[in-house]
């Protein structure tokens, strides 16, 4: 047993003949002088009570055990979305982030030996400053939901005022999410109607909740329930009219076919950029956009970590760096615009490599088959007697609404996963007044015939 | 001689050609494709996209300049990356091939709890490893890194106070502390106060026990601390904190010096977040994802974010609580990083109790070993209690090289790129003058340690007979040394190749 730890195959440094002769130039007898410093009340007596150590083939075994209790995507057909999607991730994209220069390094704290990331990281910035049409993207949030909370308090610091208008049907964990970021702060949301027949913001009621507390107005565009937001030029308006900043969300994997924020008056963008390159890994990591509009003023009171193109000393080669570090932690300390450093850079390159594979045509692409199986799915489940699709006359996305008119969407779910269908994230908790429904995504990877399934399988149930 | 690959390497969007393609999506099925038209017709035409400037590239294009990057990218695989307070250590390939099953990556985290028994089995075994590890009752998964881990520790240390009727607005932040933590502090609207550190690098006590009042929310403190010293007056500082009702949190960015040997919960501390990405062996991507899993002692464990992961003995089966009135609110989606937690626990089960304490003490002594080796050289100094040993980390302060020869702590840390290694932190802590802050984990051997002390020895050398040639470093690197001025100056700022085209932004 001893021997089995002593050396370890992960701790280089663990072999006898290293240890004495580093003990004996100390002039020390044992590592434990090295704690003599430590009370010895807090010293453990024994070891830590814990499994193992197991050998790399028996972790292997065990873990691949445990997780083979899981049922993924590739056992059943998987209708949910709602804030992680599934989608297709070339092979190309996989060899890339699984390069171990990329995998195990640092922040990019010496750029000159850093160079690979940080222009892989100026890329991504570059492609969805694109995609977005905005022209400064940071390096990357946690999630959508984290870069609205830090997009909430960006606003505040912008006007110095106290409200974030927020529609009715925002995804309810995002909204969360903000509020946990904005109060303590002593910021606060507000909520804005939104039409039960096609979801849109109801404008009146948006003049009506606007006023010179407000930060921001927000938006979601696809919607969390699918239904895209149309009168978007209308609400940039009120927005800046109030001297408010516009906040968009967005889906990016819409942005092939839809116009992007950028083009609308949005001052910043958030989203999720999961969708590009990342799998949906239970939940996480994801990948948060953040982005703002070409403004001195905005730009640094941006959150997070901004990589800058910018050349050697001697001027003679391009180069890129984090710019503006002085926003930051390490450097402004409590006044930083936030306390985020690490963040979720590996999704960032994963999305510049998908991003840069699907290229100009392959965006589009995705977007029209996506678009496509949106609009086939809502039009067979509409054909279901006991379902309708609410907010059905605006066009959708991705993620639809289903209704069971007779039927409690919990019972009917369960029903559908014994025939191996996962059908959705049920609604009635987040949005007890929209009925029995149930949010179902569906992607470029779900095929005709999954759907036809499902329709068909819900369609016996129902009778 | 270290020379590393140069490619001059254009951006995507310069290498496109109209008309190439990297991918093909597998073509929509006739009677779906029969749908598009129509879908896209309901698309308001205003809401329709115009243009969209996208680079195209073939595949192997993409894959040549994605290689081609990564040859310019120096990783802990290529060599020494001894950035202090980082943790630097070998990330086992193993965790890779586990993260990367199908069971980790295609399980959506809304599916039917039924169908995540794995995902939940293994997060709550790795929740019982992490309790034991630091002494804990309860962690959450939830937060995406070790800040996003303050910031939850902050909002529950409010959330309890306000449980006990109190409004405690201050936290106690030592000026050794990582940045993160008055910044973490702040975002959770508590108002930071700063406490010196005494002649021996510690927490100055008396200085602590005039702070601390009845408006004190708590403090947080990194132990060992930034300088890699122990907090030997731990119990004193703790008592201090708990007897005018406030709260002691562990910043765990050192934990690796002391896994196995000391833990936070036996030191009195209530909250601890730890950084997997450093402790645990999970790689840090070039900037993540990480993640900062919090846990609590019991009195705090009903204000841990929901939802928790449980395990019901009469089902034998685990599930999502979140049924947790008092919980502090929503701060991330879903559950947490998971595919890093597989990597986290895979890790822990290979290295077992004995192989986690060994790790810290390997890491003690080699990192205890180099100092010996630099203590003495020329221009050096070693701030506070010299004598003292250090645990994972120890700081130089390079203050009289600078004096001497106009090299500073920056220029040295230039330099080592050159022969290979990549440079140790500087400039902080913010307590040491010209601070250059070392942390070679337990992954360096005795021979890396030795080739690290010679290259210092051969740069402080040079820095006081030739310290142009320092001053100009690095030479070897893909690009040489960056104008980081520049970079950040409103008129040359340049963010994104939208934002080059489109030039500087308005003011």
């Amino acid at each position: 047993m001893k021997n089995k730890v002593f050396p370890h195959p992960f701790i280089a440094n663990s072999t006898i003949t290293d240890w004495k002769s580093m003990l004996r130039e100390l002039r020390i007898k044992s590592v434990q002088d090295l704690y003599s410093d430590v009370p010895t009340k807090f010293l453990l007596k024994s070891k830590l009570n814990l499994a193992g150590s197991l050998s790399e083939f028996e972790a292997f075994e065990h873990i691949s055990r445990i997780l083979s209790r899981n049922r993924s995507c590739r056992d059943m057909s998987v209708f949910v979305g709602a804030g992680t999607w599934l989608h297709y991730i070339p092979a190309a994209v996989s060899e890339i982030v699984s390069r171990s220069e990329f995998l195990t390094s640092y922040t990019q704290y010496q750029p000159e030996a850093s160079q690979g990331m940080l222009m892989a990281l100026f890329e991504y910035q570059s492609l969805i400053a694109e995609l977005l049409k905005m022209d400064v993207v940071n390096a990357s949030m946690y999630d959508w939901a984290t870069a609205l909370g830090e997009a909430g308090r960006m606003s505040g610091r912008l006007t110095g005022r106290s409200e974030v208008v927020i529609p009715r049907f925002a995804s309810p964990d995002r909204r969360a999410t903000l509020q946990t970021y904005i109060s303590p702060i002593g910021m606060k949301t507000v909520e804005v109607a939104q039409s039960r027949g096609d979801g849109q913001i109801v404008l009146e009621n948006l003049k009506e909740k606007v006023s010179s507390d407000t930060a921001a107005v927000y938006i979601e565009n696809p919607s969390y329930l699918g239904f895209l937001e149309t009168e978007v030029t209308a609400v940039a308006e009120i927005s800046h009219d109030a001297g408010a900043v516009f906040i968009v969300g967005v889906d990016p994997t819409s942005l092939g076919i839809i116009r992007p924020p950028g083009d609308y008056g949005a001052d910043i963008v958030i989203g999720e950029g999961q969708p590009f390159g990342n799998p949906v890994n239970f939940g996480g990591p994801l990948l948060g956009i953040l982005a703002c509009k070409s403004n001195l003023k905005m730009i640094r009171a941006m959150p997070g970590r901004i990589i800058g193109m910018t050349t050697t000393v001697d001027e003679m080669q391009r180069a890129f760096v984090m710019s503006l570090q002085t926003r930051e932690q390490h450097i402004r300390r409590r006044e930083a615009t936030s306390n985020i450093c690490t963040n979720n850079a590996l999704c960032a390159l994963a999305s510049a490599v998908c991003l840069s594979l699907l290229g100009k045509s392959g965006i589009r692409e995705l977007s029209e088959h996506i678009l496509a199986k949106t609009k086939y799915a809502i039009k067979k489940f509409s054909s279901i007697d006991g379902v309708d699709v609410p907010l059905s006359k605006a066009p959708h996305f991705k993620e639809f609404m289903i209704r069971f008119k007779r039927r409690q969407a919990d019972d009917v779910l369960r029903e559908l996963l014994e025939h191996k269908i996962c059908g959705g994230k049920s609604l009635v908790p987040e949005f007890p007044e929209l009925g029995e429904s149930v949010l179902v995504c569906v992607t470029e990877l779900h095929s005709k015939k999954q759907i036809d399934d499902y329709v068909e399988t819900l369609d016996q149930l129902l009778r | 001689m270290y020379i590393q690959s140069r490619w001059n390497e254009p951006l995507i969007f310069e290498i496109s050609r109209e008309g190439a393609i990297g991918h093909v999506l597998p073509a929509l099925e006739k009677e779906v494709f029969s749908e598009l038209e129509e879908a896209l017709n309901e698309i308001p035409k205003e809401m329709r996209r115009k243009e969209l400037n996208l680079p195209e590239v073939s595949e192997l294009e993409v894959i040549r300049h994605f290689t081609r990057l990564s040859q310019i990218n120096y990783g802990i695989s290529l060599g020494t990356y001894p950035l202090g307070s980082c943790t630097m250590k070998y990330n086992p390939v193993i965790n890779e091939k586990l993260a990367s099953l199908e069971s980790v990556q295609n399980v959506h985290p809304l599916q039917d709890q039924r169908t995540t028994q794995g995902s939940l089995e293994l997060l709550y075994k790795l929740e019982k490893a992490l309790c034991e590890i630091t002494g804990m009752r309860k962690f959450s998964f939830i937060p995406a890194a070790g800040a996003h881990g303050e910031f939850l520790g902050c909002l529950m240390m409010k959330a309890y106070h306000k449980e006990h009727g109190e409004e405690r607005t201050k936290v106690i932040v030592p000026d050794s502390a990582h940045g993160t933590n008055p910044a973490s502090a702040e975002m959770a609207g508590l108002e930071v106060n700063v406490v010196k550190s005494d002649e021996t690098g510690c927490v100055d006590i008396k200085e602590l026990e005039k702070i601390a009042t009845e408006e004190t929310a708590g403090v947080m403190l990194t132990n060992p601390n930034t300088l890699g010293i122990f907090e030997r007056n731990i119990e004193e500082i703790v008592h201090t904190i708990h007897d005018v009702g406030g709260l002691s949190y562990y910043d765990g960015a050192n934990l690796n010096a002391i896994m196995g040997k000391v833990r936070p919960g036996d030191m009195g501390f209530d909250i601890v977040h730890l950084n997997v990405h450093k402790t645990f062996s999970t790689p840090h991507g070039g900037g993540g994802p990480g993640a900062g899993p919090v846990g609590v002692k019991r009195e705090l464990q009903e204000f841990l974010p929901a939802p928790t992961v449980e395990y019901d003995s009469a089902t034998n089966s685990h599930y999502l609580d979140y049924d947790r009135p008092k919980a502090i609110g929503k701060t991330k989606m879903f559950y947490g990083n998971f595919s890093v937690y597989v990597k986290t626990y895979a890790y822990i089960l290979m290295m077992g109790a004995e192989g986690l304490r060994l790790a810290a003490e390997a890491s003690v002594l080699g990192s205890n070993y180099l100092l010996s080796k630099l203590r003495d050289l020329k221009g050096v100094g070693v701030p506070f209690d010299s004598g003292k040993p250090r645990k994972h980390e120890f700081v130089l302060s390079l203050s009289k090289l600078a004096k001497d020869t106009g090299v500073r702590a920056s220029d040295a840390a230039k330099r080592f790129l050159d022969y290979g290694v990549h440079a140790p932190i500087t400039y902080f802590p913010l307590i040491i003058d010209e601070a250059f802050m070392v942390e070679p984990t337990e992954s360096e051997t005795r021979r890396e340690l030795d080739n690290f002390a010679k290259i210092m020895s051969e740069i402080i050398d040079e820095a006081y007979n030739e310290p142009m040639k320092v001053l100009g470093a690095p030479y070897n690197t893909s690009v040489g040394r960056i104008n980081e001025v520049k970079a950040s100056h409103p008129k040359t700022l340049c963010l994104s190749w939208r934002m080059r085209k489109r030039g500087s932004p308005s003011a």
